[in-house]
């Protein structure tokens, strides 16, 4: 039993004077991944061959290297926050949001700093053997 | 989680059925849903013939007709008849709108009618409204200001700056829009909902009113607007045409610019 009005009631704890930035880095991660994914595909495309060895060293040059670790900040980070929208839509028992929340924001960090490690040891040709 | 499925003791069983007066020759079925919470027993879709010749056009005519002769327990909520009380809102042949401004030879086959969707359900096609109107209430829907009025007159309004509020400020608030939004049904406890944030929209581009930064302020927060995914079942549903999508999308772009 509880004598709180509805308006009390949806209130709540008020504002969260946030979610703006998080809408505006949605729409900017998204127009960004446009000349980043067109790159990218074209850019496959236009190799000789998918051999190991060639896309290795196509990975290794400078410039690509340096768009694939934008392209694949960028994807993950627009990943982030679309799976983020995704959890607080519909799951609904406080502790299990809060813990899928926390588990998708390490994955995807994770994955970031994994692949960024894996084009830098491309990069500087440093493949343990 | 969002629940996708009805409670067992809320799932819609066959109902009775009511058959058209002998001789009738325009039989229209009209399939209801029917709920008290009172009997314990679960809702159920209740048909009634009814004969067109003598019912008029609206799909509240028929309910009425229904309701005074062939089964009084029939409960739903109608006011004015003309589409400016709001009352009459409901979910007909699939989609939200006015029994009153809804006519029953737009709909092909069998009429079904059930309350307006994802609502709790007081009786039949009556709705709890009490959260719907508590976010409205939340909203301040009302003229703030620092600037004293005017003593000896009202406070001026161009044309130009009334037009901005023409649209908006025609909601009645019939509830057609918010029920229709999944956003809504998923978190209707948090998110606004288009109806409240159209009305929201209505004061912030309201010239007279000098609390456009307090407003936005309120906004601000991953629920209370950020559950709009631009879906735009508001405005296909609105029965009075207004464009609760693009107020919203608007507003969005208020919160943006000023921070850019």
């Amino acid at each position: 039993m509880s004598f709180e009005s509805p308006l009390g009631k949806f209130l709540g704890h008020g504002s969260a004077k946030e979610g703006t930035g998080h809408f505006i880095s949605q729409r900017l991660t998204a127009v960004a991944l446009i000349p980043l994914t067109v790159w990218f595909v074209f850019a496959l495309l236009g190799l000789s061959s998918l051999e190991y060895a060639n896309v290795i060293a196509w990975v290794a040059q400078p410039l690509n290297a340096i768009l694939l670790v934008l392209l694949l900040g960028t994807l993950l980070h627009h990943s982030q926050l679309g799976l983020q929208v995704v959890v607080e839509d519909y799951v609904h028992t406080e502790w299990l949001k809060v813990i899928t929340l926390m588990v998708f924001k390490f994955i995807h960090i994770g994955m970031g700093v994994a692949g960024i490690y894996a084009l830098i040891v491309i990069s500087v040709g440093g493949m343990a053997s | 989680m969002a629940e996708f499925q009805l409670p067992p003791d809320s799932r819609v069983k066959k109902g009775k059925s009511f058959k058209a007066p002998v001789g009738a020759t325009n039989v229209r079925r009209f399939m209801i849903y029917r709920y008290d919470p009172d009997s314990g027993n679960n809702p159920r879709l209740d048909t009634y013939e009814v004969d067109m010749d003598s019912c008029g056009p609206m799909v509240l005519d028929a309910l009425i007709k229904i309701k005074n002769e062939v089964d009084p327990t029939l409960t739903f909520r109608r006011s004015c008849r003309e589409g400016i009380c709001g009352s009459c809102a409901m979910n007909i042949a699939g989609g939200n709108t006015l029994a009153c401004t809804h006519a029953t030879h737009d709909i092909k086959g069998n009429v079904k009618i059930y309350p307006l969707p994802h609502m709790p359900v007081v009786k039949d096609l009556v709705p709890d409204l009490t959260n719907f109107y508590a976010q409205y209430a939340s909203i301040k829907p009302w003229l703030q200001t620092r600037t004293p009025a005017p003593p000896d007159q009202e406070r001026l309004q161009s044309k130009e700056d009334q037009e901005k509020i023409n649209s908006p400020s025609a909601c009645i608030l019939c509830a057609c829009c918010s029920t229709s939004c999944p956003s809504y049904w998923w978190n209707s406890d948090r998110y606004l909902g288009p109806a409240a944030l159209l009305a929201s929209y209505r004061w912030l581009v309201d010239t007279r009113d000098e609390a456009t930064g307090e407003r936005l302020d309120d906004l601000e927060d991953p629920f209370r607007i950020y559950r709009c995914h631009t879906i735009m079942n508001c405005t296909n549903a609105c029965p009075k045409d207004l464009n609760p999508a693009k107020a919203i999308a608007e507003t969005k772009q208020m919160l943006a610019a000023r921070r850019l």
